[in-house]
């Protein structure tokens, strides 16, 4: 039923990881919207240059647990949170943490692409501006290699000036990758990055998240088994804002531990 | 019947109904006042009336209006009616002009007493400086009190020859006047300002006093010379007459001086009578009021209403939309926020009377008041901003229409999705990079709808403007030569003024009266202007960010 990933060589233990494997790590993470409780008790290392995904049924906390760890639920007034996501040993959510500086780090793609409206090339290079990038050869660099990095030169290379509207929406995603990756973070969130698009769009963009792990720490959220199955290197399953499950992807599709999972993997509920 | 009541068409009648009804409205007002403004621009043909009794045998005039009234209503004031059958009778309003040989220039006569009544192709309407037009015939031109007519079937183009050089005698005459003698005169009041600024702080002395006399001395030689050459040319401009004959059979002679235009209107084809028409409004649009704003053009006023307007959106924009921003991305989602949102859409219900003394005593009295003392303590007592003037007109419309501004503002905030704002701040961006990289751009449609209720809002209001620095006369432009070049704290004129004070002011209601029909077709095609303008940019704009609405 579920297609793994065969030529998955390098996986690790979850539970067993060297320090300087860990990208990050998530320590007693407990977030709350008002009175509610949206995450209790989240205890997990993600592991540096791995794709890692977290599945799970509607509402169960995966996306609210991806925008914890680059601050965007800081927009959301009632939202409180309490525990450590630590990058580099330093706890993000520290009182002394530029949350501009931590967003360059830990870039961010959402689940409808949102370009914004300026030409394709000001969309890439948006993230340099910002840090006062303005020399125009390096701003070039910049765009081949953001825009090659994420599968898309060959397609635009020959219309940079154009809106960014113009662009397909699979073409559109790809762009805010790159954007993402033109400020050369060193995680990169991806919000199901496929649910608004055509399954040819979806299949170029899993071929591209393979290719970024190289040289970024991807951290997926997805709605589609097969996807996480397909393109991720360890898999989280959440439930009702717990961390059922943690392990490397065979293991957890294959033999999981726990029986929620096995349910929900072989689609009882979800 | 039932089935047709149920079928809800009745309900479609009715809305498609009161549409129609609005249009029709919308509609027969611009008809109206496009008909009635635009044909007093039209050459009207020129009527010789003759009567029967012995004291006016001749009238020459335009038939300005005719109506049916009842006889009865003559009987009642006392005119005689013995020659008259029927019920009803109809009278002309002629206007005759001439206004220095005759009481009225116009004057209503009754249908039956005209015995004849024809349109001489002869009969010349001149437009002149001073009193009014003329109607007659053209009998002789001269020079120097001599004849220069020597072929009397040339006589058009002998008084046309010698009022076009009369024209641009007069012309020249104007440009001195607006150019160096009224720079001299700005230079003067600059050295008096400047002699009482040394005096205020005490450096005063008898070599600055001795210095400051040198630049006059100057000045007024200049001022001599200049005044010379203007004399000059008005002598000139004396030297040619024109001979009339009037209705009343007499000749009549005036300086050529005072001719602005002279009209056969009984003698045109179409085709002259359209070139007549389109000159006519050229003319109304560009010149100058003249004989107390009811002839001559309305070109201060266009000038007044569109830069006011102009100074006005310069200052409220930026207000509007920083105020707007505050609201809606800074403030707390909180109770005295939404108080405050609350009373800003209130602020536009505040009758615009109420600004205009709010304007009066905090801009014009207080602030104005207190620039003077700090930067003009030289010219007072005369005030230079304590007095109503174009930037607290500005001003004053700003904050009315400051409301509008921040409302449509914040709901262009809104309408953006929240996708593009987290993407922003996702690459690092902070709140306020955000705004004015993104949000800004894409709020700039929703701004532009508020400026363009806003400017037309502003154009059309004339109460508060008459406490805060619209006149009847301006003699200076709010803008010219003389540095600094904006001169915001004179008074302006301004077409919706104008229409009131022609219409209501005027010494000749009568001969005004198309005057207003005439401005307020101008005023709505000011705004209309403004406001395709305005919508233009807006469209423009909403092309480039066409996208987010998906």
């Amino acid at each position: 039923m579920i297609t793994l990933n065969k030529d998955r060589s390098e996986a690790v233990n979850v539970d067993n990881l060297s320090p300087d494997e860990i990208a990050l790590s998530v320590r007693n993470l407990n977030l709350y919207y008002g009175q509610a409780q949206a995450l209790s008790n989240i205890n997990m290392d993600i592991p540096k240059g791995k794709v890692t995904a977290f599945i799970g049924p509607s509402g169960c906390g995966k996306s609210t647990l991806l925008r914890c760890i680059n601050r965007m639920n800081d927009l959301v007034e009632t939202c409180r949170i309490d525990g450590e996501i630590n990058l580099h040993g330093q706890n993000i959510y520290d009182r002394k943490v530029d949350v501009a500086a931590l967003r360059r780090q830990v870039g961010m793609v959402f689940q409808r692409p949102n370009p914004f409206p300026k030409s394709i090339y000001e969309n890439v290079v948006y993230g340099l501006r910002l840090m006062g990038v303005n020399d125009r050869r390096t701003l070039d660099e910049v765009v081949e290699r953001s825009l090659k990095g994420a599968a898309l030169w060959n397609e635009v290379k020959d219309r940079l000036k154009e809106s960014a509207f113009s662009l397909s929406g699979g073409q559109q995603q790809r762009l805010v990758i790159a954007r993402a990756i033109a400020i050369e973070p060193e995680v990169l969130l991806l919000d199901e990055p496929t649910s608004a698009l055509d399954p040819i769009s979806t299949l170029t963009i899993e071929e591209l998240i393979t290719e970024l792990k190289s040289k970024y720490t991807v951290v997926i959220v997805t709605h589609n088994m097969q996807q996480a199955a397909r393109v991720s290197d360890q898999t989280a399953f959440l439930y009702m804002g717990k961390l059922i499950e943690y392990a490397d992807t065979n293991t957890l599709f294959t033999t999981p531990r726990e029986k929620q999972t096995e349910d929900y993997i072989t689609g009882r509920y979800g | 019947m039932k089935t047709w009541f149920k079928s809800g068409s009745p309900w479609i009648w009715m809305t498609a109904g009161t549409v129609s009804v609005a249009l029709i409205a919308v509609l027969g007002l611009i008809a109206l006042i496009a008909w009635r403004g635009l044909s007093f621009f039209w050459p009207a043909a020129i009527h010789e009336f003759h009567f029967s009794d012995q004291e006016r045998q001749v009238l020459i005039g335009e038939i300005y209006d005719r109506e049916q009234i009842p006889v009865t209503r003559l009987v009642d004031a006392g005119v005689d009616i013995s020659h008259i059958d029927g019920e009803f009778v109809t009278r002309y309003l002629v206007k005759v002009g001439n206004r220095e040989f005759v009481p009225l220039d116009f004057t209503w006569i009754l249908e039956p007493d005209i015995v004849r009544q024809e349109t001489p192709k002869d009969l010349v309407m001149l437009e002149r400086a001073r009193n009014g037009n003329f109607y007659g015939y053209l009998e002789d031109v001269l020079e120097n009190g001599q004849t220069v007519v020597q072929d009397p079937a040339a006589i058009r183009s002998v008084l046309r020859e010698r009022m076009r050089r009369a024209l641009q005698l007069r012309d020249e005459g104007l440009s001195i006047q607006r150019g160096p003698i009224a720079s001299i005169n700005y230079q003067l009041e600059q050295l008096r300002l400047d002699r009482r600024r040394l005096e205020l702080r005490g450096e005063y002395s008898d070599e600055a006093e001795a210095e400051l006399q040198r630049q006059e001395e100057l000045l007024r030689e200049e001022y001599r010379a200049v005044e010379q050459e203007l004399f000059a040319i008005r002598a000139d401009m004396e030297r040619d007459q024109v001979v009339m004959r009037d209705m009343r059979g007499e000749r009549v002679t005036f300086s050529m001086s005072l001719v602005l235009d002279a009209t056969w209107a009984n003698d045109m084809n179409l085709l002259q009578k359209w070139g007549y028409f389109f000159k006519q409004i050229g003319k109304f649009v560009t010149e100058d009021p003249r004989e107390s704003n009811t002839e001559g053009g309305v070109f201060p006023a266009i000038f007044g209403t569109v830069f006011m307007v102009l100074l006005m959106s310069v200052i409220v924009t930026p207000f509007g939309v920083i105020a707007a921003i505050y609201l809606h991305e800074y403030a707390g989602k909180n109770n005295i926020t939404r108080m405050i949102r609350i009373a800003v859409i209130n602020l536009a219900g505040v009758p615009s009377i109420v600004y205009g003394v709010f304007g009066l005593g905090f801009f014009v009295y207080m602030v104005g008041g207190t620039l003077d003392q700090i930067f003009y303590p030289e010219s007072l007592p005369n005030p230079t901003f304590g007095t109503p003037g174009v930037l607290w007109s500005a001003l004053t419309l700003a904050i009315l229409t400051l409301p509008v501004v921040i409302v449509s503002t914040e709901e262009g905030l809104s309408r953006i999705p929240s996708t593009v704002r987290e993407g922003s701040l996702a690459l690092g961006a902070t709140k306020a990079e955000t705004i004015w990289r993104i949000i800004l751009p894409m709020a700039s449609p929703a701004i532009m709808t508020g400026l363009i209720l806003a400017v037309a809002r502003a154009a059309g209001e004339v109460a508060p403007l008459m406490l805060v620095g619209v006149v009847k006369s301006a003699p200076t432009l709010p803008v010219d030569g003389n540095f600094p070049f904006f001169h915001l704290d004179r008074k302006f004129m301004h077409l919706g003024f104008h229409i009131y004070d022609v219409g209501f002011q005027s010494p000749n209601v009568e001969a005004a009266r198309p005057l207003v029909y005439a401005t307020s077709l101008l005023l709505i095609t000011v705004i209309v202007g403004l406001n395709l303008t305005a919508i233009g940019v807006r469209n423009r704009l909403r092309e480039k960010f066409r996208s987010l609405e998906h």
